[in-house]
């Protein structure tokens, strides 16, 4: 009896191991009126601990600067903004929990997230219901603005809540290609993607745009996310004779399959979309990383005149997380959010209206202002207008920009 | 057909933390018949005290001249985990309905990766773990790296102690009787008490070597490492018979050659290119251990019980 019983209890662990980890930690209080005024919550949602955290705290801090310039610069009189960051630890499942909470919030006005592309698809549906608006400053995915069938020329908005400051995949691994053919000479690539919305569309886009430009694919791969263990993939990119590897996914498992590629002495580069493009990307992976290559969206940071003061503040709070990669977006895109309360109160004589909600989105969708990453505006699909894409190259041991620009066909 | 060597290599680098880990399971299962869910996180624990006795070394040692104090701490710290589990936790249900046991340690697993995520400092994300600066060599056609080189070397040396402690030692002799029936041997005046704690002590002692192989091939320990390492171990542990030390050691190789050749080789086959690859291997792993369950249910080496232990 005990043996079947363990046959049946292996078959539901099977099961299990897809299921992995539980709730959601980490969440504030909620907010409310306070004596002096009236509160504005700003929520958050990107995963804050455990996989793609370090990116995912960049974009928790990033709001709360904005939202702290906001109630120094006392930019919406009367009404001081607070920020509930939730923690979305990437799945699905978890965002969608967190966005309803975030709706059931009635002092929340608007929402700054989520990092990964396939959390998004969980919460859009959610906040459009709500009319509740939702500004990705990562997501990169573009069906999530575009509708399925964007590659075929129908492009259908699904959710008039939903926008985001970072452009598109469908731009990125286009650029990521051209510099592949063009500038590194390239011809022979090994495509790697981790099977989520995000990765496995990127990598599928690069893929085309490769073939398109001239090369090759010596061949294709997925991995899962939270896998640590590349050697027999790296056993088969070695002998496949690629010329460069390419990954649609995020840093956790880039940075493990880079070093362990090169360690098994095969020194082509790993390249990556903004998923990558992290400070932890270089730090966990170490030596193995160098010359590696990754796109990201927009111009890089730290080279913006406008953003030196963000990065100070960021800086000088010593807030964890990386600011590099989606700080400066989610500064802007929570500073539409302000403008867009401001108009809003400022249209109903300096009061908060009991349809502010629906108001805001419509306030969003006309935002047109030049914020610390770029200008912020968005076209019909909810999509910045800013098209922007920058290639950086590990180079000593840090991300350094060496092509800026945007994709021309 | 070329890589055959080196997948078969890497396939056996990864086995020997599963089996290291199995261990842990199977000797715990055979004495008390409980299995102890919260053994991958004694070996995360284990990985985290090694990172901490790095970490507060003096900076720039040798990592030669701290491999060997890591490991004291990694085991010393996993094995404290694990017999405080042990007196607090299992043993006042050890006369307790099997189910009580068995969530209390769903229960502890929960509990110690919370306890790691909000108590170790910056264990919110994995934390780098150092890694040996040197190789690789090139044996023949196949690449060893420095981590690899480390469970080459650790894997079988516990093994043979393990085999020569539990046949030649007194206290091996006492568990294989406790084993076999508890209460007569407590009756022959066996302290199975302190056996009990014995066999959780040296399954602790392996998880904090399987951490450090793990921490040395990746360069990173986490608090959730223990969630996957842990039901790999345990499918390992099934797989070689549990219960048997050295169907655990042999169920964990098997279970990682499976995984690198199924990696490797499924996609080649015609008409599965769509079943092979990276993602998939954990199912043609779990497909394996579901065929041997059902062709053999007491597992490889089925259930010899003079030498459980």
């Amino acid at each position: 009896m005990r043996h079947r019983s363990l046959l049946v209890l292996s078959i539901a662990l099977t099961g299990a191991l897809t299921v992995t980890a539980c709730g959601s930690r980490g969440g504030s209080k909620s907010g409310g009126d306070s004596a002096s005024g009236t509160t504005v919550t700003i929520g958050v949602d990107a995963p804050l601990s455990g996989q793609n955290s370090a990116t995912g705290l960049g974009i928790q801090y990033g709001v709360q600067i904005a939202v702290d310039d906001a109630n120094k610069n006392k930019t919406v009189p009367g009404v001081t903004f607070k920020v509930k960051p939730l923690d979305d630890q990437a799945q699905p499942a978890t965002g969608q929990q967190n966005a309803t909470s975030l709706v059931a919030d009635s002092s929340v006005l608007g929402v700054v997230g989520p990092l990964n592309s396939g959390v998004a698809q969980s919460m859009q549906q959610v906040f459009e219901t709500a009319n509740l608006v939702e500004i990705s400053p990562s997501n990169t995915n573009p069906a999530l603005t575009q509708g399925p069938n964007w590659a075929s020329g129908t492009k259908v908005r699904g959710y008039k809540t939903y926008f985001r400051t970072a452009t598109t995949d469908a731009l990125q691994g286009a650029y990521a290609a051209q510099y592949a053919t063009g500038t590194a000479k390239k011809k022979n690539a090994f495509v790697v993607d981790d099977k989520q919305t995000y990765g496995a569309g990127l990598a599928g886009i690069f893929k085309d745009s490769f073939t398109k430009d001239g090369g090759t694919i010596a061949g294709t791969d997925h991995v899962s996310t939270g896998d640590k263990d590349f050697s027999t993939l790296v056993t088969k990119i070695k002998s496949s004779g690629a010329d460069m590897l390419y990954y649609g996914g995020q840093y956790d498992e880039a940075s493990l399959l880079s070093k362990q590629l090169k360690a098994a002495g095969d020194a082509i580069p790993l390249m990556g979309g903004d998923g990558i493009f992290s400070a932890t990307y270089v730090s966990v992976g170490g030596a193995g990383t160098e010359g590696d290559l990754s796109t990201s969206v927009g111009s890089p940071v730290d080279g913006l005149a406008t953003a030196q003061d963000f990065i100070a503040k960021y800086k000088a709070a010593k807030y964890p997380g990386d600011y590099g990669t989606y700080g400066g977006y989610s500064y802007d895109a929570a500073t539409a959010i302000i403008k867009a309360v401001a108009s809003v109160a400022a249209a109903n004589g300096g009061k908060i209206p009991s349809d502010a909600r629906a108001k805001i989105v419509d306030g969003v969708q006309k935002a047109d202002f030049d914020g610390i990453a770029g200008h912020v505006s968005f076209d019909e699909f909810g999509d910045t207008t800013n098209k922007q894409l920058t290639v950086y190259q590990v180079t000593g041991g840090k991300w350094v920009s060496v092509k800026t620009g945007a994709f021309t066909g | 057909m070329h890589t055959l060597p080196q997948q078969l290599a890497n396939g056996l680098f990864l086995g020997s933390t599963y089996g290291l880990i199995a261990i842990g399971y199977t000797m715990v299962y055979g004495i008390v018949q409980l299995i102890n869910f919260a053994h991958g996180e004694i070996f995360m624990t284990g990985g985290f005290g090694a990172l901490t006795v790095y970490l507060v070394l003096p900076h720039g040692t040798s990592l030669w001249l701290a491999l060997p104090l890591m490991l004291i701490g990694g085991a010393a710290t996993s094995v404290l985990i694990a017999l405080g589990a042990e007196r607090f936790a299992y043993r006042p249900l050890r006369t307790a309905p099997r189910l009580a046991p068995l969530i209390a340690a769903i229960g502890l697993s929960l509990a110690l990766q919370q306890a790691v995520h909000n108590l170790y400092p910056k264990a919110t994300s994995p934390r780098v773990f150092p890694q040996i600066p040197s190789g690789p060599w090139h044996l023949a056609n196949i690449d060893i790296q420095s981590g690899d080189l480390f469970t080459l070397i650790a894997a079988p040396i516990c093994m043979v102690v393990l085999a020569l402690f539990v046949r030649k030692s007194r206290t091996g002799r006492a568990m294989q009787a406790t084993a076999q029936d508890p209460d007569t041997a407590q009756l022959m005046g066996i302290d199975t008490n302190r056996i009990i704690a014995t066999a959780f002590a040296i399954g602790a002692v392996f998880a904090a070597v399987a951490a450090i192989c793990y921490g040395l091939r990746y360069g990173q320990v986490s608090y959730d490492m223990g969630f996957e390492a842990g039901l790999k171990a345990f499918t390992a542990a099934v797989l070689g018979g549990i219960g048997n030390i050295y169907g655990a050691m042999l169920g964990g190789l098997v279970l990682g050659l499976a995984e690198a050749l199924a990696t490797a080789y499924i996609s080649d086959i015609p008409g599965m290119q769509q079943l092979g690859g990276q993602a998939w291997a954990p199912v043609w792993a779990f497909v394996l251990l579901i065929l041997v369950l059902l062709l053999r249910p007491q597992g490889l080496l089925g259930e010899r019980v003079a030498d459980r232990a």
